[in-house]
């Protein structure tokens, strides 16, 4: 290296410098202030995801070939086995629905509407969850449908067993789910068996969710089942979340500590549901303005 | 002009695609959190051995791709990239004629100060996650440095 006297390497050598990165640090800076105030990069958003669709294909291949050879060879014993399996659950949900309509049928008589109403899913689609990793101490993952299918942000994805969480972000092609363990997600629910509400939070594990605002008198118990309670706006009421796992009540602390195990198979499904519902069923996620209580009356 | 053409382009923009698929393809927990940053690292290689054939856009735009996959704030990665990038490339002649132990040690700090600016950002964006965890790749990736180094150097003419 050819240095006069001054210490300082030649300039022609020099790649990095001093006002080039203060250009590139401010600009990223400018992309995060933009981002984050307003949503004015939607749209640079939208065609970044798009180029990146390519690359999430890319990763995913290898274990969709693995599955499209395991499904092609599959034995015949494995085929017979899977399809009385199926034959089973479809025979024991044929059952549950059975029930369902003549609850519903109840539900309308004492409720006297003249019809039972239909179901508050209006319509879904199923989407396959690509096998990308977007960061590990997060809950999320990547699915195969996006807004060229009619898919929007906030929208609710259910899988096997119930609610998995909502959508984060639509791509073209391609849509960024938050999972209900992810520990920036919190659902609002509700206890089956007595109706109590609060919500429950993510912990960045697949398996545990907490109640964390629960107070140590509240009526919950090991094995309670929370559904969603429609409140805030984002999910319908009545899927469910979570299993009560563990109830952990200290007579010093004011607040319980509850653990639920969510119900549905968040690492285990590779299909998820994306799901439509009907804005004027009772169960529809309330919005958020018919959600804020009212004001107190003026005093006289 | 000539110096130019001779960078390496080719290699280090197909070292970055294929870093970023790395850091991407899903592993078991308890690999994936142990995983390395491969692009922060490969980033790092270039801005030690050749910082003139990307310049500070080479790291901008990856970080820029490490935000969009991640789904972090846009600009996030890109921050912490080209701020860890510029240091690097201000000494790299120093850290070239380090042996590859030290540099281990350089790239562990660079790599920790990498995390420590996105924690910071995570923090400010209201997406704080103080998990212990995170810290866990910058030990990671200095280990397998010398691998990465090694690979790396192979791909180029040596310089």
């Amino acid at each position: 290296m050819v240095t006069f006297g001054s210490g300082r390497p030649v300039p022609s050598r020099v790649a990095a410098t001093g006002p080039r990165f203060t250009f590139y640090a401010a600009l990223a800076i400018v992309l995060m202030f933009l981002d984050q105030r307003g949503n004015w990069l939607e749209y640079a958003r939208y065609g970044l995801s798009a180029a990146a669709y390519p690359v999430q294909l890319a990763v995913n291949s290898p274990s969709a070939a693995w599955r499209w050879v395991r499904g092609n060879f599959a034995t015949r014993e494995r085929l017979t086995a899977e399809n009385t399996a199926l034959r089973e659950a479809n025979k024991a949900l044929e059952l549950r629905a059975l029930r369902t309509e003549s609850l519903e049928a109840e539900n309308a008589q004492l409720r006297e509407l003249t019809a039972a109403m239909p179901d508050v899913a209006e319509r879904w689609i199923v989407a396959e969850v690509l096998a990308i990793e977007l960061t590990t101490l997060r809950q999320r993952v990547v699915v195969n449908k996006g807004a060229a299918d009619g898919v929007f942000k906030g929208q609710s994805v259910l899988a096997r067993g119930g609610l998995i969480g909502q959508v984060m972000r639509a791509g073209p092609w391609s849509a960024e789910i938050i999972l209900i363990s992810d520990p920036e997600h919190a659902v609002p629910v509700q206890v089956l068996r007595s109706g109590l509400r609060t919500i429950a939070v993510g912990q960045g594990n697949t398996g545990v969710m907490t109640l964390p605002y629960l107070p140590v008198n509240s009526d919950i118990k090991v094995d309670d089942v929370l559904v969603t309670s429609g409140l805030g706006g984002v999910f319908p009421a009545g899927y469910p979340v979570a299993r009560v796992i563990d109830v952990g009540r200290d007579p010093g602390q004011p607040l319980a500590l509850v653990h639920a195990e969510p119900l549905a198979a968040i690492d285990r499904d590779r299909e998820v549901m994306l799901v439509w519902f009907r804005a004027d069923h009772p169960a529809a996620p309330a919005a958020p303005s018919t959600v804020v209580p009212a004001p107190p009356e003026a005093s006289p | 002009m000539n110096a130019r053409a001779r960078e390496p382009r080719g290699p280090m923009l197909l070292s970055a695609l294929i870093a970023l698929i790395f850091q991407v393809v899903p592993l078991p927990d308890w690999l994936s959190i142990a995983r390395p940053a491969f692009l922060v690292l490969v980033v790092l290689y270039w801005s030690i051995v050749s910082p003139r054939a990307g310049g500070l856009l080479f790291p901008f735009a990856c970080g820029l791709a490490l935000d969009v996959f991640r789904g972090a704030v846009l600009g996030e990665h890109a921050l912490a990239l080209t701020l860890v990038a510029f240091l690097v490339m201000r000494f790299h002649l120093l850290i070239r004629a380090k042996p590859l132990f030290e540099q281990a040690l350089i790239v562990f700090a660079a790599l920790t100060l990498y995390e420590f600016v996105v924690w910071c950002i995570d923090g400010w964006t209201g997406h704080t996650l103080n998990s212990a965890l995170r810290w866990l790749h910058p030990v990671t990736g200095g280990l397998i440095w010398p691998v990465v180094f090694g690979v790396l150097s192979r791909t180029h003419r040596p310089r």
